[in-house]
């Protein structure tokens, strides 16, 4: 009996159907370490997953790689979801693979999300609650590693822009199993033993997981239950931490923190010295506005010569006496003329003249007596003559 | 003056007080009663300015002591 040989293709169809068929295989979820990773131009990703003591051959396509939330690397710890299938022409298994994600840093990053939404929920970022940072401390309180550039940058920058300041170092771990419990407990201290004007929570650069005591919860209630105000300067520029979003305010980097905290002394000085220029300003112009003021009240004619005023009030006075004078004057002459015109008349018709003629006028009682009928027996009758009177008796009436 | 005048308020003070001297209806003996305050008041936030401590310091169990970088790295 001939055995007939099969083709080397057959055997890897036939090991390709087996695999397939595995309802297990289709569906795996694998742990490990990338190496050997390649983008290749096509946009496919080819890799090798390890651990200690195996390695698969893993792909992904094109098509599943625009859901990656990062770039695969060599070294980085993942998992990966996909089916274990063969690849016919090299006789190898391998892993497509349809997601992957980075092992432990999802998780972390998961956390963060939720924390902050609980912490948002709560208020604890809200602007609210914000504290006013000093505008010119005395003492800054630095929570951070004693060694690292961290510290030296703050007392660079602080020192340069205010001598005299006093940096309080109080040195907590930034990073690993514990740090976020010494933070907190830092910032307590600091505010029991009132220890600062103003404190700087930070620390340089570096992982997700490096910078993780400043995304936990412990930290965040520290920094929110503090009554004294708290800069933060957490990693980078684009690190963003929890702390940040509680902290009074959020610097960039400890350099920034620094200038945040500590004013420039020159600029505080500059403005004192502008406010006594004013001042200055302020007092002579009103010396000025004073003074000119007097200048004019001086330059009226009534201070200039004060019986001015007086002499020509005296002139107009003599002018009205005189007038006064005038007026009374002529109307006694009018009335002079008057009296001559009447006189004059009533002369003409004076009965003086006819009296001078020989002529008399008899009066009874004082009333001139004009008919015969008026005088009685007895009467007596005054008669007026020229030169005086007569009384005269009537001795008969025919 | 009042003794506890913290640095803010001594600012906000000193503006209050040369806005309160520009006023021009301010008659001149408050004018300068209002400068003397004013000048009296930045002379005291120019000491305020110098008198901070002036030192680093790191605090280890309880204890203040001088801090110099670079000994521990």
């Amino acid at each position: 009996m001939e055995i007939r040989p099969i083709t080397v293709q057959e055997l890897n169809k036939y090991i390709k159907e087996k695999i397939d068929d595995d309802e297990f295989l289709n569906n795996v979820f694998v742990k490990g370490e990338i190496s050997n990773f390649k983008l290749h131009y096509t946009g496919h990703m080819y890799f090798t997953l390890k651990d200690e003591n195996s390695l698969i051959k893993c792909i992904m396509f094109k098509s599943y790689t625009p859901n990656l939330q990062f770039m695969p690397k060599d070294g980085m710890k993942v998992s990966v979801l996909g089916s274990v299938s063969v690849f016919e022409r090299d006789g190898v298994y391998q892993i497509y693979c349809k997601a992957m994600k980075q092992e432990g840093v999802g998780d972390l990053y998961e956390e963060f999300q939720k924390l902050k939404a609980k912490l948002d929920k709560e208020g604890l970022f809200d602007n609210s609650h914000k504290k006013k940072i000093p505008m010119f401390p005395k003492t800054i309180g630095v929570l951070t590693s004693s060694t690292g550039a961290v510290i030296r940058d703050i007392i660079n920058v602080s020192t340069r822009r205010n001598p005299n300041v006093h940096i309080r170092l109080l040195p907590v771990p930034v990073q690993g199993q514990g740090a976020a419990e010494k933070i907190a407990e830092g910032i307590r201290k600091m505010n029991d033993e009132n220890l600062a004007d103003v404190i700087i929570i930070g620390r340089g650069g570096g992982s997700l997981e490096d910078l993780w005591p400043f995304n936990e919860e412990i930290v965040a209630r520290a920094i929110y239950n503090s009554t004294l105000p708290i800069i933060s300067a957490v990693g980078h520029e684009t690190d963003f931490t929890i702390a940040d979003f509680v902290s009074d305010l959020r610097a960039p980097t400890p350099s920034a923190a620094a200038e945040l905290a500590v004013p420039n002394i020159e600029d505080v000085k500059y403005t004192i010295m502008t406010y006594q220029n004013r001042y200055k300003v302020a007092l002579k112009r009103k010396v000025e506005f004073m003074k000119m003021r007097y200048e004019k009240c001086m330059s009226r004619r009534a201070m200039k010569e004060p019986l001015q005023k007086i002499n020509e009030r005296a002139i107009n006075l003599d002018i009205l006496v005189k007038s006064i004078q005038n007026s009374i004057n002529n109307k006694l002459n009018k009335a002079k003329s008057n009296a001559v015109e009447i006189i004059t008349r009533l002369d003409a018709l004076s009965p003086l003249k006819t009296l001078a003629r020989g002529y008399n006028i008899a009066q009874k009682n004082g009333k001139v007596v004009s008919k015969k009928q008026d005088i009685s027996k007895d009467d007596i009758l005054t008669l007026r003559f020229i030169d005086g009177n007569v009384d005269t008796k009537v001795i008969d009436k025919k | 003056m009042e003794e506890e005048l913290t640095f803010e308020q001594a600012m906000q003070n000193l503006e209050k007080i040369a806005d309160e001297l520009e006023k021009d209806n301010l008659d001149l003996d408050t004018s300068v009663k209002k400068f003397e305050e004013g000048m009296k008041l930045s002379q005291k936030c120019n000491k305020m300015l110098q008198e901070a401590e002036k030192k680093i310091t790191i605090l280890i169990d309880d204890e203040e002591k001088d801090f110099t970088l670079n000994t521990e790295e």
